[in-house]
């Protein structure tokens, strides 16, 4: 039976993940809500809890419209390319110690470049749509996810140094007697940094400028419909949520909490969606920023900061002579 | 709606760049109704704008001459469907200066009541909408939007106690009003008012003190004074280029002499400043109703009691021109009589429609993101410009 | 400035023009001293105000073009017209004074057909392109069906 593990394993990390990332819109519709003044979902099933599926029901029912001038193969394959990537960042994450699919030890550089990957779907989906919204929306994608990739993974270089090592379960252990959130001064900077370059990197608002549905309607996404519409939906939620995983990783120490140690997921889980709540915080408060001036914030401001911050790290550990807190 | 060749697209000089044409609208999410600019874009940069409106042309200007003057002052209201309640009262006073009618004093105080709490709701959609249109029906401009959409309900609510109809009233008649208030109604409409007055200073902090809403209107859009004063453009757009033009100051009409209230003026020119003249009209409005609330004289509400038939308004041979400061701008009845029923001719003068032939002059030279930065910010209503 | 001293520079400048009336002042004058006049209100009388432009249709006294403008500052308040004439529909254009005009005048030429000479870009601009007639004349029958709605 020991062929079976690494089947079974990717198999239920990657249905958990489709059902937290399916409730977690719910969790941010009814968050946003709460910010609007409003209830948000309650109709379906005891305080709207059933309609993430209702939606996923009416998604998968929908009829799939084709424009006839799309590059078929490119338009058809773009939500998978897109998908894919967005899944496989949950490959490296260890839920709780020895519980993941793969603890690689380049966890966070496997991470990282997988994730950045995302921006080939969604040129995809934005070049074959055909459509001119949908491809001034792809050039701001690139523009903008290559921007903000780099103070993201410069972000999230600082908590590497301070625990010297790659491999996320060793990050996480880490952090066992001080979170990296509560790491004088430079653990702090680098979480804001984080957050904000997570906000741009998966294209939340205020910096939804491919999105953008005031000015390019929806942007990438305005050609498809039905499930492949769906599939993107969930392939952005997935990032997102894989990026709020890593935060929580990162910074505020994995699955340490108090209790009994197989509530360690449990905390990891809660400590993710505090992160997911910040960044959709964020999101339902600002109004959305014009694409040039977000790219001088990444290049002027966020870049030239987070390298500095990773200096200051390298500086700390180097001084006080061993890694780790 | 003519798409015929545009020859007055504004264009800047050809940098040999591909260039791109997209439409937006009439179908687009911020269109504000139904309005198609046709842009010329390099990469992000607008360079050249071509605009087609009449999507909502209804034949007001012809309908009018169909109906009766006790007819069309409700059918008035459809023109500018957002402030339904200063278009009637431009056609009303067209037809009371032509024909000579007096309007009581509390008639006029309740116009002014009416007009006051119009231009408050007006706003509030404005405001929503505008913040919708640069901060996404998902994100932080939806967030706007469904607070200002939470006060405008209560001022319709004061509106349908007051009327009987919520959108467009029928409130303003020839000689007078319609309506007088309901019992209880002036203490519901002060608690209101208290409570606007409070939000508004919330959306403003909100707003003021959040960097991305700075970055994306100040300096944006900027019409200068010259530009504003050779377009014709009215309202809270010529006042935020540092005019000093507001028709309740200029020419006081219905008792506005009465009231105490500031014009906003702001020198920039740029979108922010036309949101401060805004947010300040906001306050002085809500000024205004208290003085109505606290000077509301007695007597009768009408010169024409019970206007129900067509007899009871006699317009002779003449013409007239009366306008009204509209929450847009200076919305105009042009009214030719010719002793008959009904009009001999009407022309309307929207203030969207003036305001809206700003566009050309200013959009070129923009981000595309500001396109609709600057389109939300003159606030244009489409029934109003297409009439 | 007063409309009384607006009265005398406008006798001394347009001897053809009359006026009538008080706030708004009616001024008429001649079909081919109207772009003049209104020069000559913009620069002299400082009416910088562009409030609209439109036409009246009287049937066989044909059409008489009026347009209103402002000195907002001194309250000058001027309703400016000209008779085309019986069948004439053309008329000097005002968008060289003011930009404003542009619209109006395609809207006036879109209801009433009227030509504006030296307008930089004369189309229909609430109806299509394809519209027949201009509705706003009185002859435009109304109990008829219309192309292209037919």
């Amino acid at each position: 039976m020991e062929w079976l593990t690494p089947l079974v394993a990717p198999f239920i990390v990657l249905n958990a993940i489709i059902g937290i990332v399916t409730y977690v819109t719910l969790l941010e519709r009814k968050f946003a809500a709460r910010m609007q003044s409003r209830v948000g979902p309650y109709r379906v099933g005891p305080h709207g809890l059933l309609q993430p599926i209702a939606d996923a029901i009416k998604l998968m029912m929908k009829e799939d419209v084709v424009p006839t001038a799309v590059d078929r193969p490119v338009y058809n394959l773009a939500p998978i390319v897109f998908l894919v990537p967005c899944m496989l960042i949950f490959a490296t994450i260890p839920f709780a110690p020895g519980l993941g699919v793969a603890d690689l030890n380049i966890g966070i550089l496997f991470f990282l470049a997988v994730s950045a990957m995302e921006i080939v779907g969604l040129f995809m989906a934005g070049w074959g749509s055909n459509n001119k919204y949908a491809l001034l929306s792809a050039m701001r994608a690139v523009n903008q996810v290559i921007s903000y990739d780099l103070p993201f993974i410069f972000s999230a270089l600082v908590p590497v140094l301070l625990a010297g090592s790659l491999r996320l379960s060793d990050i996480a252990a880490a952090q066992a007697g001080l979170w990296f959130v509560f790491y004088p001064v430079v653990g702090q900077l680098a979480f804001i940094a984080f957050i904000v370059s997570t906000v741009a990197a998966e294209n939340r608002a205020p910096f939804d400028i491919l999105e953008a549905e005031s000015e390019l309607v929806a942007g990438f996404r305005v050609e498809y419909s039905g499930m492949k519409f769906a599939i993107i939906q969930l392939a952005e939620y997935a990032h997102v949520v894989g990026a709020s995983f890593l935060g929580a990783l990162l910074f505020l120490g994995a699955w340490a909490g108090p209790g009994p140690e197989w509530l360690g997921p449990g905390w990891f889980l809660l400590k993710a969606m505090f992160v997911f709540l910040l960044v959709t915080w964020v999101r339902w408060s600002f109004v959305r920023i014009r694409v040039d001036q977000i790219l001088a914030l990444s290049w002027k401001v966020l870049l030239p900061a987070t390298l500095v911050l990773l200096i200051a790290a390298a500086i700390v550990v180097v001084w006080r002579g061993t890694p780790g807190v | 709606m003519s798409t015929a060749a545009p020859a007055t697209r504004v264009d800047l000089e050809y940098t040999g760049s591909e260039r791109l044409t997209m439409n937006m609208g009439p179908q687009h999410p911020s269109a504000h109704g139904v309005f198609r600019a046709i842009l010329t874009l390099e990469g992000e940069q607008v360079v050249g704008i071509d605009t087609v409106i009449g999507y909502l042309h209804r034949c007001h200007e012809k309908l009018a001459e169909t109906l009766t003057y006790a007819q069309y002052p409700s059918i008035a209201s459809k023109t500018d469907y957002v402030a339904a309640m200063t278009s009637e009262f431009a056609y009303v006073r067209a037809a009371e200066t032509i024909g000579k009618i007096e309007v009581p004093k509390r008639g006029q105080y309740l116009r002014v009541l009416a007009a006051e709490l119009q231009r408050v709701a007006s706003h509030l959609l404005w405001l929503g909408t505008w913040c919708l249109d640069m901060g996404g029906a998902l994100g932080g401009g939806a967030t706007i939007f469904l607070y200002c959409i939470r006060e405008r309900e209560l001022i319709l609510d004061l509106f349908e106690s007051l009327v009987g109809a919520r959108l467009l009233y029928g409130f303003y008649q020839v000689g007078g009003v319609r309506y007088d208030l309901p019992p209880l109604w002036a203490d519901t409409c002060r608690r209101t008012v208290d409570l606007i007055d409070q939000r508004i200073g919330e959306y403003e902090r909100m707003l003021e003190d959040n960097p991305f809403f700075l970055a994306r209107t100040q300096g944006v859009g900027v019409v200068s004074r010259e530009l504003a004063q050779e377009v014709g453009i009215s309202g809270p757009l010529v006042r935020g280029s540092g005019v000093a033009y507001d028709l309740r100051r200029t020419e006081p009409y219905s008792s506005y002499e009465d009231f105490d209230f500031r014009v906003p003026v702001e020198p920039g020119g740029d979108c922010f400043a036309r949101y401060r003249v805004r947010m300040v009209e906001f306050r002085e409005s809500l000024r205004i109703v208290r003085q109505v609330l606290d000077g509301l004289p007695e007597g009768p509400i009408s010169s024409r009691p019970g206007l129900k038939s067509v007899a009871q308004v006699r317009i002779p041979k003449g013409e007239a021109y009366a306008r009204v400061e509209g929450a847009r701008g200076e919305v105009g009845c042009y009214l030719v009589a010719d002793g008959s029923a009904k009009p001999y001719r009407m022309k309307w003068r929207g203030a969207s429609f003036s305001n809206l032939a700003i566009l050309p002059h200013v959009i070129p030279g923009h981000k595309v993101a500001d396109v609709v930065a600057i389109m939300g910010s003159v606030d244009p209503v489409f029934g109003e410009v297409d009439r | 400035m007063t409309s009384d001293q607006a009265r005398t520079l406008i006798a001394e400048r347009f001897p053809g023009a009359q006026t009538a009336g008080d706030a708004p002042m009616a001024v008429t004058v001649p079909v081919d001293a109207w772009a003049r006049f209104a020069r000559f209100a913009k620069e002299t009388l400082g009416c910088w105000f562009f409030s609209f432009l439109t036409a009246v249709d009287w049937k066989d006294e044909g059409l008489e073009v009026v347009a209103k403008i402002d000195n907002v500052d001194e309250r000058l308040s001027l309703l400016v017209k000209a008779r085309l004439g019986p069948g004439a529909s053309a008329c000097p254009s005002l968008s060289g004074v003011y930009r404003g005009a542009i619209w109006m005048e395609r809207e006036c030429y879109d209801m009433f057909g009227i030509r504006f000479e030296g307008h930089p870009d004369l189309r229909r601009i609430l109806l299509g392109d394809d519209w027949e007639g201009y509705p706003l004349l009185k002859s435009y029958p109304m109990d008829a069906p219309h192309p292209p709605f037919r």
